[in-house]
């Protein structure tokens, strides 16, 4: 997704880079620096500021802040069900893309709709929607509420489009003369996905993965409810730094937000040099 | 497209063995917990009340419910006006113009995508809160006030939504090039008058998708307004803050109604946007 911003395919770009781009007019000039104005008023000064508060009571504080036991503990299960899920994505995610791109039965354009969803519904109503299922009043019996899974269950509901969105788009595009080439030469079904398809998939479930990755990192909204916010329990990240912040901590806060930012960031990076080596390979 | 369709013809267990697993599991995730809360909607408050659509009205018509409702919309509205004019004109400075420090513009700008609800909310906190913040002070020495007011919440809204203009135009731009813009100039049109009459009719689908989109996201913010809103009844409660207290507070119908209408307003986007996407290939 970053890379359509960043990097835009193609030799458009380079070629005209020096006989296409208009150089700056007064117009333009005095529009770019409005734009560079509420830019960092709106983004750039407020998250310098969560950086500043966080560096504020230097390297020994903000150390002592994460490795705090309560702290670490929301960390680490942040990451762990960050982690899981993830992996359940990068399955399941797969399976649902193959199925609607291979498959053809009644009802799959519905399926199709049903993927984009969890991405349009707000963060709370996915919680409170789970709630209704999988709550105290859940009429299949299952409730949810302050455990682990509850936790897994709706990471794994808001990332539910990432993977299939991201791996789609290749399995449309992959070329069948490779497959029937494959089936001919005596390879069977399960071979040939595995040695022909699942390498062009690569890249992208990679991709999907990290973007699911780093929501689940940051995920809040549909967690509020859901979460009982259970120190050493069930207390993820963004629920500790809402926390922190109602108790006036806010370098603790800050402290969990440049860690959540820095993975965040990190994660994206690293994955999306894993994709590249992986495409450049074939 | 006949080879694709003859392997997809080919269907054994597993095909449907994978087919069951993928509605399966998209019902239990998505759709019947989807159900389960249009079913909670409508339904009769205790046994022999009355239900249906009567009762869902009436709810949604209380006072604090409405103000919740026109809060969430002057937020919106603000937010995806804003964001508009932003995305469109950082699009083509960003895409047509050359000027130091472009790339990294183009990096930073797709940055509030990333970053977590409530690493926002405490970033605006940090920056701009009256008691806490690096400007607070001399804001509240000009008798402005951010954190806590409604200001604030459309900051909180706009820092999430910031990018998803931009990623619909900045591509469009890239695609249609600079040749009719230049052809235009030629024969002596002036800068607002190449906007308005070559570039703007080329970008407007991409524009509209950007805005519907931010739409959606702006309605359905939760995170970063939670925690830049005072989030009491008549004092900045926005709809997805007044189903959280609803929820929280044991008055589930008015929770369910109000996040219904949020559910409904998600669906009508995914639709509209569809809609656009077809209308745009055309």
């Amino acid at each position: 997704m970053t890379d359509t911003l960043v990097a835009p395919p193609g030799p458009a770009r380079s070629t005209r880079r020096s006989s296409g781009l208009f150089r700056l007019t007064p117009t333009s000039g005095v529009g770019l620096g409005a734009a560079l104005v509420w830019f960092s008023v709106l983004v750039l000064l407020p998250l310098a500021a969560v950086v500043g508060a966080a560096a504020a009571g230097g390297w020994g504080s903000f150390w002592n802040t994460l490795t705090d036991a309560q702290t670490f503990a929301a960390l680490r299960l942040t990451v762990v069900e960050a982690a899981l899920v993830t992996v359940a994505n990068a399955v399941i995610g797969t399976i649902v893309a193959w199925v609607l791109v291979r498959d053809q039965f009644f009802g799959k354009r519905i399926l199709d709709v049903v993927i984009d969803i969890p991405f349009a519904l707000p963060t709370i109503v996915a919680g409170l929607v789970l709630l209704t299922l999988y709550g105290p009043e859940s009429p299949v019996g299952i409730n949810i509420v302050n455990t682990r899974q509850g936790i897994f269950l709706a990471l794994l509901f808001v990332t539910l489009p990432f993977v299939v969105r991201t791996v789609q788009p290749v399995l449309l595009e992959l070329d069948a003369d490779v497959e029937e080439a494959a089936a001919s030469l005596g390879a069977s079904r399960a071979t040939t996905f595995r040695r022909i398809i699942l390498p062009s998939l690569v890249p992208a479930i990679a991709a999907g993965s990290s973007l699911g990755f780093a929501r689940a990192i940051s995920e809040f909204g549909s967690l509020v409810l859901i979460s009982g916010n259970t120190p050493y329990e069930t207390e993820v990240a963004s629920l500790k730094i809402l926390k922190f912040i109602e108790g006036d901590n806010q370098a603790g806060a800050a402290a969990v937000a440049v860690l959540l930012l820095l993975v965040a960031i990190v994660t994206i990076v690293a994955l999306d040099l894993i994709a590249r080596r992986v495409a450049r390979r074939g | 497209m006949a080879d694709t369709r003859q392997i997809r013809s080919r269907k054994g267990p597993v095909t449907y063995l994978l087919r069951t697993f993928v509605i399966a599991y998209l019902a239990v995730l998505v759709v019947w917990p989807l159900y389960e809360v249009t079913a909670r909607t409508f339904a009769p408050l205790e046994r022999g009340a009355a239900s249906g659509i009567g009762p869902f009205l009436e709810r949604l018509q209380d006072p604090s419910v409405t103000y919740a409702f026109g809060l969430t919309a002057t937020c919106a509205f603000w937010a995806v006006v804003i964001n508009t004019v932003f995305g469109v004109g950082i699009s083509l400075l960003l895409v047509r113009y050359q000027f130091p420090g472009r790339r990294i513009l183009s990096v930073l700008v797709d940055l509030p995508m990333s970053v977590s609800p409530v690493v926002v909310g405490l970033a605006l906190v940090l920056a701009y809160s009256s008691g806490k913040g690096w400007f607070g002070g001399a804001l509240e020495a000009a008798g402005v006030f951010i954190i806590g007011s409604t200001p604030g919440m459309i900051m909180a809204t706009a820092f999430v939504s910031l990018p998803l203009v931009i990623r619909e135009v900045v591509p469009v731009l890239e695609e249609i090039g600079t040749d009719a813009e230049l052809a235009a100039s030629s024969l002596g049109a002036d800068g607002w008058q190449i906007f308005r009459r070559i570039t703007l009719p080329s970008i407007k689908w991409a524009v509209v998708y950007g805005v519907v989109l931010s739409l959606a996201r702006s309605l359905g913010e939760f995170g970063a307004v939670k925690i830049v809103s005072p989030g009491a009844a008549f004092r900045g409660e926005t709809a997805t803050l007044l189903i959280q207290n609803r929820y929280s507070n044991y008055e589930e119908p008015t929770a369910y109604a109000a996040a219904f209408v949020l559910v409904l307003a998600s669906v009508l986007a995914l639709v509209v946007v569809s809609l656009i996407r077809k209308e745009d290939r055309s």
